[in-house]
């Protein structure tokens, strides 16, 4: 798609790459899309983001996780322009650069511009809006969105007709069609995402922010939302996304960065990085041999022998 | 059966009266505003007034027409920027809270009895001493004519000339409306309205957009205000809070984020007021209701008309339920 050549499509040969580096915090990637610099967020008195240095590598499904309050979707609007990083008292001032382009203070509608897009973890469908609307929108090419130009109507009607021929594609690979003419404030949750990632796609992302894609998504919808993502990859989009659900990191990320308090404590290859002892700490705890995604191990007795646990510990904390 | 025949005249007056097609551009400039992008603008009349004095004065001031004309539009798109640049990145009641005010100032500052070698003071400028340029452009012959009952000198104060302006302004509007909506400019318009941020994460500005409906709804505004010094006078008490609420009452009636519903909207709303007072006068008796009381019991009536559309039927008359707009 919208990507120069070559970095390696083919994942195998990413992941080799990706295998040869250091698994540390902020380690420099081969290809990076994005490098992140000393992005500092703090609220009163706490600070909510502090990420030294951070890259992305091109082409590649990189999975941010933590714990609650880790700072993920707050780092997630701060690299995005959706909020402004604290201009760091003697520290240096946040920067980052995206393909090519560095961004100190950023408004959200030029980070969009460049490239990046993103979507919501409440999604943003424009729900008195049909999806082919919604899609449309989506667009970043159409002259018609000047005032002065749409009033005139062959100035854009060329444009407009691309633009529903891919977004009529789109819908059909996200298997939207049937609700083309519909309003998109009819569409069930699990179809809002799908319309809300389609719709970042009608502008070719270089690189597609997804803030937690599968939440309240039931399972059927889980699979082939994965699948999508792995054929976003599969053309070159770089992917980043949130994430709680371990099984979707552990299937299709190809690199894991864990956040915890506002920093990054480590990064890795997603079959290496749970298992190393600062994301065992922070984010894992004592459970984290036991599938939490598993609904046959997570059940209700698990729930309170680990709560059990729990209390057990603080108790002795307490002591 | 003559008071019959008498209203139905009187509702065909008061249906083509230039005041009427005065509020229905100042209505379509706040479908504008609240209709299509979902901007608060509780104080239209204000634009009224910026664009009728800009005009009325420099006019008098002894600036061509056009030129003049040319004023009062910088003047309602100045206006515009001068409310939306502080408030349009703020949420949509701040800009409410702030066109209100600023309307009620200029009303309060246009009617300052040291303004009056400007503004007139209270009791405003009478169109003679504003309209002689305008007149002067009229290509209808001296005299009177008649038409459908109704009877107006050619050209002079209360006139055709004013009408066939006023109307032929209304269609011009309505075109180019229609052409905004439907246009992918309209398209970013109506995200903005249901969700600013989405707008903004895939890469337009919502900021720049806000600020060119404001404009343009805006001068709509200002044309509205023109438009209603000319029968008789400007003054700044006629286009007050009431006038305000009364465009919103239209827009509602006829249907927001509709392109003819300001028109039907305008057009109802002067009618009913009409009807509601000639039918009170003549069928209640004066001791239990005076000529003066049917005004005002119009007037409780169309309020309680607004709230009912508001209930039952948040869409208006023509709007689609399915896009309504009223969802403050």
């Amino acid at each position: 798609m919208s990507s120069a050549p070559g970095y390696p499509y083919d994942r195998e040969l990413l992941r080799q790459n990706l295998k040869t580096l250091d698994q540390v915090p902020g380690v420099s990637k081969p290809d990076p899309i994005l490098t992140a610099d000393n992005v500092v967020r703090r609220f009163g008195g706490m600070t909510a983001v502090d990420v030294d240095h951070l890259e992305v590598q091109r082409g590649a499904i990189t999975a941010l996780i933590g714990p609650n309050g880790a700072g993920k979707t707050t780092f997630f609007n701060l690299v995005t322009g959706f909020d402004r990083p604290n201009g760091g008292s003697g520290s240096p001032a946040a920067s980052w650069s995206f393909n090519g382009q560095t961004f100190n203070r950023p408004s959200a509608t030029k980070v969009a511009r460049s490239g990046m897009i993103r979507t919501f973890q409440l999604t943003k469908a424009l729900t008195k809006m049909t999806v082919l609307e919604n899609m449309l929108i989506g667009a970043a090419n159409q002259p018609g969105e000047n005032l002065f130009v749409g009033l005139v109507k062959p100035l854009w009607a060329k444009r407009e007709r691309e633009n529903i021929e891919r977004a009529e594609e789109l819908l059909k690979r996200f298997k939207l069609d049937a609700k083309r003419d519909d309003m998109a404030g009819g569409l069930s949750g699990g179809q809002k995402k799908l319309l809300e990632m389609a719709r970042a796609l009608m502008s070719n992302p270089s690189m597609i922010m997804l803030d937690e894609p599968m939440a309240g998504v039931n399972p059927a919808l889980t699979q082939s939302l994965l699948a999508h993502i792995e054929q976003l990859r599969g053309e070159g989009t770089t992917v980043l996304f949130v994430e709680h659900d371990m099984h979707m990191v552990r299937h299709i990320s190809d690199w894991v960065v864990v956040m915890a308090q506002g920093r990054i404590i480590a990064e890795g290859l997603p079959e290496d990085v749970m298992t190393s002892p600062a994301v065992v700490d922070a984010y894992l705890g004592a459970h984290h041999d036991r599938d939490l995604g598993d609904d046959d191990v997570m059940n209700t007795a698990m729930i309170r022998t680990i709560e059990a646990a729990v209390e057990q510990e603080a108790k002795e904390e307490a002591e | 059966m003559d008071f019959w025949t008498d209203l139905l005249q009187a509702i065909l007056q008061t249906a083509l009266s230039p005041i009427t097609a005065a509020f229905v551009i100042a209505a379509i400039g706040l479908n504008i505003h609240f209709g299509f992008t979902g901007l608060m603008n509780i104080g239209q009349a204000g634009f009224m007034l910026v664009g009728g004095y800009g005009f009325v004065i420099s006019v008098m001031y002894g600036v061509p027409l056009f030129l003049a004309l040319l004023i009062s539009v910088l003047a309602s798109a100045a206006f515009a920027l001068l409310l939306g640049i502080p408030t349009v990145k703020l949420r949509g009641d701040y800009l409410a809270i702030v066109t209100i005010g600023a309307a009620e100032i200029l009303r309060m500052t246009a009617r300052l009895a040291n303004l009056t070698p400007f503004t007139g003071g209270p009791s405003g400028i009478q169109s003679p001493r504003f309209r002689e340029q305008l007149n002067a452009l009229s290509p209808l012959p001296e005299g009177r004519t008649s038409f459908l009952g109704l009877e107006y000198v050619n050209t002079g104060v209360d006139d055709w000339w004013t009408r066939i302006l006023a109307w032929g302004l209304v269609a011009i509007f309505l075109v180019f409306t229609w052409l905004l909506i439907r246009s992918p400019w309209g398209r970013v318009l109506k995200g903005i309205r249901e969700d600013e941020e989405a707008v903004r994460s895939l890469g337009k500005s919502p900021f720049s957009y806000k600020l060119q409906a404001l404009i343009i709804g805006g001068v709509m505004g200002g044309f509205g205000g023109i438009l209603m010094s000319l029968p008789a006078a400007i003054n700044p008490d006629g286009m007050g809070r009431a006038t305000t609420f009364n465009l919103w009452m239209i827009m509602l009636l006829g249907g927001a984020a509709t392109i003819l519903g300001p028109l039907l909207g305008s057009i109802l709303f002067f009618v009913l007021r009409l009807v509601i007072t000639s039918v009170a006068s003549e069928y209640i008796p004066g001791h239990v209701l005076s000529a003066q009381q049917a005004e005002i019991l119009a007037w409780i009536l169309i309020g309680l008309m607004l709230m009912l559309l508001v209930i039952f039927r948040p869409q208006g008359i023509l709007g689609n339920k399915k896009e309504l707009a009223f969802n403050v």
